[in-house]
């Protein structure tokens, strides 16, 4: 098939299959997201950041932990250290590198958890009501009401420091806003014509729960995540570099820019190279979530 | 024989004193085979009725009977779903706007527990005249009328005998209001379905239905033949006006 | 003389497939009269309307020959001079008054605040304007009505405050779409009447657009009959029922009468050439 009529097959006015009309849907819904320039910047950088953390021994010029003591702090544009060394002599674009990988690994570990514990509980509370509902939403409060770092601090103490609490505690602490905004959703869309209809035809809660109303929650919590992916990966960085997150001599950005701290003055791009690391992944992710907000739309057609 | 039953049927939302009397000691009975309308004003309580029949609307009490059972609360068995089915009045609003017609179909034949589902599919929507062209489409590539006839197509998958239409038609413009009136018409007489219609539209009620109730602030006042209605002579005095404000002055 | 004049109107939305042509070529003059613009959903009727007070959302365009209002080309003006023509000269009332006024705010400060904007007074002036106006709709305990949310009154009370709001700044033309659609049939009559009372009134142009046929014979002198963005018929309002274009008498007999009884209602057969004919002036 060529590129045209591969292209004429995905817009077909009348799909002639369930796959073809999930394929369809899901290229227009493509064709919205690309004339959003800014998300499609937000969309590269993440692409990058994918390819970076995969290829990371392939395109990195230095081991990530080989210290080299005796060419310490050398500024960036050093010959061999393009990004310059830090404070034990690893080169910091190598560092970079490998760090991609654990900023991944959080990122997608976060989106796991908290938005599908988020949903879960948003979506039961909403549906079932009643005492159910009072229960999840006061303990949602509860966990809503500690400060988040605070709270994620205390998890990191008592299960001891490292990137996987870190994770966990992050999580933990995330899931709340998701919840509520499940709840919401499912109180308006339980009391829709459509959910009436298909009650009418004996489906039960269960049913009605993970398939009609899930995949109607799940597009604004796709959006909610990856506005809030930058908040993730900055109370990770944070973690880091209080030192209960990832340590040392662990790559992840965040303890990098902790370690740079001490020679901030003089020798500037120790934190502020990790730091700008940081500040690209969080505003690609911004970027994409607004554009994903407009291209997950069901209602819009184009038209 | 009696497809449906109701007497003293009172229907409120909410507790104690801010408590809403939707309907008020409603009686009437639909004869199989029949086609009965209820008309009135926004606020009535005709849509509120069949709230109650089919359980959406739960607190309810006096007696509905269903083909001789009678019927408690808000929880209906899966036969009951087999037997009495409905159309809701805005078709945007009735179809899950990420499920393509072949879903919504396949789903709920597979929930009446209906063998074949690929052929069926087809078959209904032959049925309610769609074709087979838009059986992979999602609603937001139909047009209200389409829409309409999905929803149809949704309440006859199971095979019921009584079909409860919430003003089927008042979200459409006139000429598909026309098709879709013709289409529940051919229905009716193909598969001897019993209609339990609601309508704001005299002129609607009056073609569609042999029997009608006129309600008001949820009572029902009057009930007449639709003949009673052509010739003019309902008694009442407010069916007499509500007829009054939708005859267009020549 | 005609208040308004409009040749060769279109609107455009540039979409994926192409650019979609929702209003195609109308044109028409709208004197001292009550004109009717009737169509299905999709004709371009209520695009016509908004396009006239420049109202159409981007990525729309308008474009015409002229929208003259009184010698002026409303395309011309600035969206500043623009938004002293909407309201003082052109008022335009929606559908659903529920969305069209402002649910955290008094019905008698909108009210005052619509004349004070286009007025410069007292506001012990405004409010007397008001209740009059409130008087003029015929709504009988004017104070307590200035006193209320939008959601305590119903909606046929909603709509003529709607009408009161639109008239105070004395606009020499209301476009009224789909005023009366959200309610009931007895309220209906009512709100039209005094719609059409204070039009005649004050000698304004008006123009009502409604997917009813009866209800804009009835309320119009002149209707204009849209069809996939062009008008193909235009008549006289009570000469409806002999109207020529088939699309017209299609519309008109896929109506189910009470005086006619009939196991199936005419279906209305689309013919291409409908949209294809050149726009009729209206």
């Amino acid at each position: 098939m060529s590129d045209l009529t591969l292209r004429q097959w995905l817009l077909a006015d009348a799909p002639t299959s369930r796959r073809h009309a999930r394929l369809s849907s899901l290229y227009k819904g493509w064709l919205t997201l690309r004339t959003n320039s800014m998300a499609m910047v937000g969309l590269t950088i993440l692409v990058l950041l994918v390819f970076t953390a995969v290829f990371a021994p392939v395109l990195a010029p230095h081991d990530p932990y080989s210290q080299d003591l005796a060419s310490r702090l050398q500024p960036i544009g050093t010959e061999g250290h393009l990004l310059g060394t830090d404070s034990l002599g690893r080169d910091i674009l190598s560092r970079l590198i490998y760090g991609a990988r654990i900023t991944l690994y959080i990122v997608a570990l976060v989106a796991l958890i908290a938005p599908v514990a988020g949903l879960l509980v948003g979506t039961v509370a909403g549906y079932a009501g009643g005492w159910a509902d009072v229960v999840l939403m006061r303990i949602t409060d509860i966990f809503l009401a500690f400060p988040r770092l605070v709270l994620a601090l205390a998890f990191v103490a008592a299960l001891g420091a490292g990137i996987e609490n870190a994770v966990l505690a992050i999580s933990l602490t995330a899931w709340p806003p998701y919840a509520r905004m499940s709840r919401a959703e499912t109180l308006t869309i339980r009391s829709t014509d459509y959910i009436n209809a298909i009650r009418l035809q004996g489906a039960g809660p269960l049913r009605i729960i993970t398939r009609h109303i899930w995949p109607l929650c799940i597009s604004s919590l796709i959006v909610r995540v990856t506005l809030d992916m930058a908040g993730i990966i900055l109370a990770a960085a944070g973690l880091g570099f209080l030192g209960l997150g990832a340590q040392p001599p662990s790559p992840e950005w965040g303890a990098m820019i902790s370690e740079g701290r001490r020679f901030i003055l003089d020798h500037w791009w120790v934190a502020t190279v990790p730091g700008l690391a940081i500040f690209t992944v969080s505003l690609a992710f911004n970027l994409l979530g607004d554009g994903l907000r407009d291209a997950l739309d069901p209602k819009d057609d184009g038209q | 024989m009696t497809a449906l039953e109701i007497r003293d049927l009172d229907v409120w939302f909410g507790h104690a004193h801010d408590r809403v009397d939707a309907v008020k000691g409603a009686n009437l009975s639909v004869v199989q085979g029949e086609s009965f309308g209820l008309v009135g004003e926004s606020g009535s309580g005709k849509s509120t009725i069949l709230r109650a029949i089919t359980g959406l609307a739960p607190q309810w009490s006096g007696t509905i009977e269903v083909e001789g059972q009678a019927l408690s609360g808000a929880k209906r068995y899966r036969a009951f779903f087999r037997t009495v089915q409905m159309v809701f009045q805005d078709p945007y609003a009735s179809l899950h706007p990420r499920h393509t017609v072949d879903q919504v179909l396949s789903e709920t034949l597979h929930l009446h527990g209906l063998d074949n589902i690929d052929k069926r599919v087809a078959g209904l929507l032959d049925d309610v005249g769609l074709g087979q062209r838009f059986r992979f489409r999602y609603p937001h590539q139909l047009s209200g009328g389409q829409r309409q006839r999905v929803a149809i197509a949704r309440a006859l998958a199971g095979e019921p005998d009584i079909l409860l239409l919430d003003e089927p038609t008042s979200a459409l413009d006139v000429s598909v209001q026309a098709e879709v009136l013709n289409l529940l018409a051919d229905l009716r007489t193909k598969h001897g379905l019993t209609y339990l219609m609601v309508s704001h539209d005299l002129p609607v009620i009056a073609h569609m239905c042999d029997q009608l109730a006129v309600m008001r602030n949820g009572e029902i006042v009057e009930v007449m033949s639709s003949e009673t209605l052509r010739m003019g002579n309902p008694k009442h005095e407010y069916s007499q006006e509500l007829l009054r404000a939708s005859v267009a002055p020549q | 003389m005609s208040l308004l004049d409009i040749e060769d109107l279109w609107v455009r939305f540039p979409t994926r497939q192409g650019v979609f042509d929702a209003v195609r070529g109308v044109s028409f003059s709208l004197g001292r009269e009550r004109l009717g613009i009737v169509g299905e959903s999709g004709s371009g009727k209520s695009m016509t309307g908004r396009a006239i007070l420049r109202l159409i959302r981007k990525p729309g365009i308008v474009e015409a020959s002229h929208v003259n209002l009184e010698g002026r080309d409303l395309l011309e003006l600035g969206e500043r001079e623009m938004r002293a023509v909407r309201g003082k000269q052109i008022s335009m009332v929606m559908q659903d008054p529920k969305f069209s006024l402002n649910p955290v705010v008094t019905v008698g400060e909108q009210l005052m605040e619509a004349y004070l904007q286009h007025n410069s007074g007292k506001k012990f002036h405004a409010r007397k304007m008001a209740i009059e106006m409130l008087e003029n709709v015929s709504i009988r305990d004017a104070e307590r009505v200035m006193r209320a949310y939008p959601h305590e009154v119903s909606g046929g009370m909603g709509q003529r405050i709607m009408i009161a709001m639109m008239l105070i700044p004395n606009p020499k033309i209301l476009i009224a779409d789909e005023p009366t659609s959200a309610l009931d049939v007895s309220v209906q009559r009512q709100v039209l009447n005094i719609m059409d009372g204070l039009v005649k009134e004050r000698g304004m142009g008006l123009i009502f657009i409604s997917h009813d046929l009866n209800l804009v014979s009835e309320f119009c002198d002149r209707v204009l009959i849209m069809y996939s963005g062009r008008i193909v018929e235009v008549c006289e309002a009570n000469k409806l029922h002999q109207a020529q274009h088939p699309y017209t008498q299609g519309l008109l007999n896929s109506l189910p009468r009470l005086d006619d009884k009939r196991t199936h209602l005419s279906v209305l057969a689309r013919d291409p050439s409908w949209s294809n004919a050149p726009s009729v002036r209206g």
